[in-house]
């Protein structure tokens, strides 16, 4: 691997991001393509380590046709997406919640937690 | 009933209407949503990437609904759920219907559409087969799984690359289904790079460009699809055909606004937008009828719906406010039009003398062009020009106009080419 290219996807724009193995830079990679500071972290976060944040639902005790949205409040490692999926298909909660509310915390060891996206009385 | 303000749809747009228009003074608004709670579409949305240009962060869709809903109920802004608008007439009085009041009628002073818009259905786009089910827009998938808790299918296709079809791609993979392939008819993706990344290679679903779908089979439920590639004419290219196994097809194939109550009342409406013709006040062609969101033109971003609604409900409180004298017969109306490149120019008409400021008007290209200008023309002289590296029609674009510079125009239309 010299040379590879990647389209960011930290904000709509999806700038071409071209990234090179670099042993004399601080992250190891030199970027370029990118229009703002994110779009480098973004490179070398998925060259390292690559995170997305998770969002899914999660089904609500006694109730039959109403799912809660969840989210992970921070990005979690891709190849963890459906180890956390699994434990959301076993989960059910109790109302009323509140968008924010604590579901699970620290999910799967990812070090983020599961939260409410939405309030349901 | 008697309304100042009635706000058609409780959805993102509907909601920033309704909100501006209290900012603006205006006490007695009623917003009326036919779905049980406010928020519209975003309710369905909940992955992120909504906010970052008004909020400078990634909500998902309810949270993003939840700004707002807030701000209607701290404004004591009234709201009537699973209710229907039935019709407008052109004096604004709305027949209106629900199972708690019955059938009853509001007269408005004013009224702001924002229903949004509807999916393109099979039907639209004529694939021939039977008609077995597990054929889903995606807008429906969305609903039934992250709404409802029903689970669509087991192994899909997904005919179209929008957004929606490419975030359904993902949220179908997450909850265990398999995505055999999204197929687009087109040489070009639909929806914004970003999701072509984390929808789809993220989780190793193909993108079949120039592909589209030629035959539904099964007879109770679908057992599968014939796939083939098209041409530059996008004609089917004999030979290509593949049969793809699959009990769910999800069609993400373009939204219509949706404008039966606006030709109830009898506003004009563009062809090309399918949306009503407005000034530059959003104001269509009743006046004290105003439009705002997908209703108007269908948006790529919730952020852009917000601020165009903002506007439609400052402009509407302005309507309210004045009296029948004071609303003069708007003078100098300057139409634009879509010239060489672009599918369509909003507004279509600006009254010069009561712009307030600048023209800020938005436009679509109809093909992806790389070293572009935008010229802007009125009677063949030039009157800006903008150059723009690479435009997308799947990318709205915007361009703001000088006052003073639209001031000294002496012809009445304005031109919009890509050259």
């Amino acid at each position: 691997m010299d040379k590879i290219e990647k389209t960011c996807i930290i904000c709509p724009i999806g700038c071409n991001l071209i990234i090179e193995k670099d042993p004399e830079s601080k992250d190891g990679y030199r970027v370029s393509g990118n229009k703002c500071n994110r779009g480098l972290q973004y490179a070398i976060e998925e060259m390292n380590n690559p995170t997305r944040i998770l969002t899914s639902t999660v089904k609500i005790r006694g109730v039959s046709n109403k799912m809660l949205p969840v989210r992970t409040d921070r990005a979690i490692p891709k190849d963890k997406l459906f180890q956390v999926m699994d434990v959301l298909k076993e989960l059910e909660v109790e109302l009323p919640i509140k968008a924010g509310d604590l579901i699970i915390e620290n999910i799967s060891n990812t070090n983020a937690n599961l939260i409410a996206s939405k309030s349901i009385a | 009933m008697n309304y100042d303000l009635v706000v058609i749809g409780g959805g993102p747009a509907g909601l920033a209407a309704a909100i501006s228009a209290r900012r603006k003074g205006i006490k007695d608004i009623l917003i009326i949503e036919r779905d049980r709670e406010l928020g519209g579409i975003l309710n369905q949305c909940i992955h992120n990437g909504f906010g970052l240009h008004l909020f400078k962060k990634e909500l998902t869709g309810p949270e993003y609904a939840k700004c707002f809903i807030d701000e209607v109920r701290e404004l004591n802004i009234d709201y009537k759920l699973n209710t229907f608008v039935l019709d407008i007439d052109d004096k604004k009085e709305l027949s209106v219907i629900n199972s708690r009041d019955g059938f009853f009628k509001i007269q408005a002073k004013a009224i702001i559409l924002a229903m949004g818009c509807r999916e393109r259905p099979r039907g639209a786009i004529n694939i021939p087969g039977s008609r077995p089910s597990g054929i889903f827009t995606a807008g429906t998938a969305q609903r039934l799984i992250n709404m409802e808790g029903y689970m669509v299918g087991k192994k899909a296709v997904i005919l179209g690359s929008g957004d929606i079809g490419l975030i359904m791609a993902r949220r179908l993979t997450l909850e265990g289904a398999k995505v055999e392939a999204v197929a687009e008819i087109m040489p070009y993706p639909n929806g914004l790079n970003r999701n072509i990344v984390q929808c789809l290679e993220d989780f190793n679903i193909p993108l079949l460009l120039e592909h589209t779908v030629i035959e539904i089979k099964g007879k109770d439920r679908l057992e599968g699809v014939i796939l083939a590639k098209v041409d530059e004419n996008r004609s089917v290219i004999r030979g290509t055909e593949k049969y793809i196994e699959c009990d769910t097809l999800i069609l993400s194939v373009g939204l219509i606004p949706e404008n039966e109550l606006s030709k109830s009342a009898g506003i004009e409406i563009d062809p090309l937008t399918f949306g009503p013709i407005v000034d530059e006040s959003l104001e269509t062609s009743i006046k004290g009828i105003f439009a705002c969101g997908n209703v108007l033109h269908v948006h790529d971003l919730v952020d852009n719906v917000t601020l165009e609604a903002y506007k439609a409900g400052e402009k509407a409180a302005e309507y309210i406010k004045k009296t029948s004298k004071e609303r003069v017969l708007k003078t100098k109306k300057v139409k634009l039009y879509p010239g060489n490149g672009i599918r369509y120019v909003l507004p279509q008409y600006v009254n010069i003398d009561d712009l307030d400021n600048n023209l800020k008007l938005f436009f679509r290209v109809n093909d992806i062009y790389k070293d572009i200008e935008i010229l802007i023309e009125s009677n063949g002289r030039l009157i800006k020009k903008i150059k723009k590296n690479q435009v997308f029609p799947s990318q709205m674009e915007s361009i703001t106009l000088d006052k003073k510079l639209l001031t000294e125009l002496d012809q009445e239309e304005i031109l919009i080419n890509v050259k």
